[in-house]
């Protein structure tokens, strides 16, 4: 038998993560930003008024940046499941097609084409269609998102598919059950208000940065207005859809929101470690610091006294509650491995009654499938660590940022926002804050769920490529230097025009 | 068959007139993009040049020398693919 080769495996996640990391610093900017600029653009439509048409311009300009450097940063991802994980997208590649033949064709279509319209239009289009194309950019880029994150949580929840065994393929049984399953549904509600977030701190730090150099006082005054309204609302949604996400992480995918909480042994009224730090015991007594009483349980379950499974519970299984222990289900994942090479031999030499049967074997062991690649049980357990810090500061920083946003709300309408320098200073600061939280979100999402890529279907280890790992690290570094490139390139660029400020520049990209 | 000649011309006018407005339609497209461009400041033609730099080591490069399609450039049929993709889940285990 064939083992993983665990570098190959390691470097191909480390290069995944590393395009995709790199990637998400240019999304949630053009996702959140796209909106203000749209607001502000509504506003100078319906008023006339001529600084709601510099500050749409300015805004715009620092967008049309950021979309320019980021365009296309994503593309590198669908180079990689081609190449590096080709059992993977070979097994996903009817579900993944749909999904992302619509962004490609209506999203991307709409976004590129609107665009142009959005940046030479000044003067050039009728008012009315020149404001429409801003908020059909802002809409295509938004739809763009929510089809890749459905294809991305279609492998966090395989729902609305079946295996086809001569195939080898996932194929659609339904399209709505794919694209509207809770998990696409949350995690595109979480994702883009989260994106709406960054957005908003991001004219709030240029603006309190103005602020803070005395320079366009006015200008910066409204663009925080404008944006603290839009975070406030965001960030309120981002805490609403995250814990429709955990709720749904709970039924779904047990295993992420033990480590999440870094829950080792399940209990009923189980608390949330609200603030403290893990110990590298593998039981309850791990965690020292402030616990929310019985609150886990109700974020899980939506009831006090509801049991939440920890890791020792999915990993040795528990059957009070109907968990199956996890050297079970990788017997049963063998039977199911089993199964498919068996019908594959009797389908090719023509024995009927035999596949059926094998089929029928297949199909009753098909939801351990992917156990049956672990060796040890201690494999389906994700960095608790790592998923629990990730989880609690960017909670941390979530909460932080409604109280920002509420209190610069405050300020700016008591016109008290240059008497608080301090809370300028942190505002300026935010924007780093807001980039963390975000990127630490992925991170839970992504490190929470392994060793997964679909979950309980097919592990890391069975979806990669048979490369040399030498190919892996080459474009590994490769990526390191071209994305850090264009990062210091649009900081360098972005930096030079909020220098300059508002007036001075145009918005013709 | 007067009156269905006269219909063929309204028609055939019609056509010519669609035509002509669609034309037009595109040269005022092609122009609004031309002066787009014309005008661009610096900072606009670096972005697009950025951008064509990005796009060419993306596609020319990256895609071509070290990201060939695995299963593409090893079989040339579906069959051999998934018997393939089998194998290795099969021997993986």
């Amino acid at each position: 038998m064939e083992q993983f080769s665990v570098e190959l495996v390691d470097w191909s996640r480390a290069q995944f993560a590393l395009t995709a990391i790199y990637h998400w610093f240019f999304v949630p900017l053009t996702l959140g930003l796209s909106f203000i600029v749209a607001f502000m653009h509504s506003i100078y439509y319906k008023t006339g008024d001529e600084k709601w048409k510099n500050m749409t311009k300015f805004w715009m300009k620092l967008f049309g940046i950021n979309f320019a450097i980021g365009v296309a940063t994503g593309i590198i991802l669908e180079f990689e499941f081609g190449t590096n994980w080709s059992n993977y997208s070979w097994i996903v590649g009817d579900i993944f097609g749909a999904p992302l033949a619509i962004e490609g064709i209506v999203a991307f279509f709409l976004e590129s084409t609107f665009i142009a319209v959005m940046f030479f239009g000044w003067g050039r289009v009728s008012k009315k269609f020149h404001m429409m194309s801003s908020w059909l950019v802002a809409f295509g880029s938004n739809l763009s998102a929510l089809w890749i994150l459905v294809a991305n949580a279609w492998m966090q929840n395989p729902v609305g598919t079946k295996f086809n065994m001569d195939t080898a393929r996932n194929e659609m049984i339904s399209f709505f059950d794919v694209a509207l399953s809770s998990t696409a549904i949350f995690k595109f509600t979480h994702t883009i208000s989260q994106a709406y977030v960054i957005g908003s701190l991001f004219v709030i730090a240029v603006s309190a940065w103005y602020l803070l150099k005395k320079r366009h006082l006015l200008f910066a005054k409204q663009s925080i207005l404008i944006a603290s309204v839009f975070g406030l609302v965001s960030a309120v949604c981002v805490a609403f859809t995250g814990d429709s996400s955990a709720y749904d992480v709970a039924q779904k995918q047990p295993m992420k929101l033990a480590a999440m909480e870094g829950l080792y042994d399940g209990e009923q009224n189980a608390d949330l470690y609200a603030f403290g730090f893990l110990n590298n015991r593998k039981d309850n007594s791990n965690f020292k610091g402030i616990r929310i009483p019985s609150m886990l349980s109700i974020m899980a379950y939506r009831d006090p006294n509801a049991f939440v499974a920890g890791v020792n519970d999915i990993l040795n299984g528990n059957e009070a509650q109907g968990i199956l222990p996890t050297e079970t289900r990788m017997e049963k994942g063998r039977i199911a491995i089993q199964a498919l090479a068996d019908y594959t031999l009797a389908k090719k030499a023509g024995d009927k009654e035999l596949a059926q049967q094998k089929y029928i074997e297949f199909e009753e062991n098909y939801a351990h499938f992917g156990y049956g690649f672990f060796q040890d049980k201690e494999e389906v357990v994700p960095h608790v660590k790592l998923t629990f810090y990730s989880f609690h500061i960017m909670v941390g920083f979530g909460l932080f940022f409604i109280a920002l946003f509420a209190w610069l709300l405050y300020a700016s309408m008591k016109n008290k926002l240059e008497k608080h320098k301090w809370v300028l200073r942190l505002s300026v600061w935010s924007l780093l804050f807001g980039y963390i939280a975000s990127e630490l979100g992925w991170l839970v999402a992504e490190i929470g769920r392994q060793p997964w890529t679909i979950q309980d279907i097919l592990p890391v280890g069975a979806a990669t490529s048979h490369l040399s790992v030498g190919n892996v690290q080459t474009t590994f570094f490769l990526f390191l230097a071209l994305f850090t490139v264009l990062l210091i390139a649009e900081i360098k660029i972005m930096v030079f025009q909020i220098r300059k400020g508002p007036e001075k520049g145009g918005s013709h990209v | 068959m007067p009156r269905e000649d006269s219909d063929m011309g309204i028609v055939a006018g019609k056509k010519r007139k669609t035509n002509k407005s669609e034309k037009e339609m595109i040269k005022k497209i092609a122009s609004f993009y031309r002066n787009g461009f014309k005008n661009m400041p610096s900072w606009g033609k670096k972005l697009w040049l950025i951008i064509l730099i990005k796009l060419f080591i993306m596609f020319a490069v990256l895609k071509i020398f070290f990201f060939p399609d695995f299963l593409n450039t090893k079989f040339d049929t579906d069959e051999q693919k998934s018997d393939y993709v089998k194998e290795q889940l099969i021997n993986k285990k």
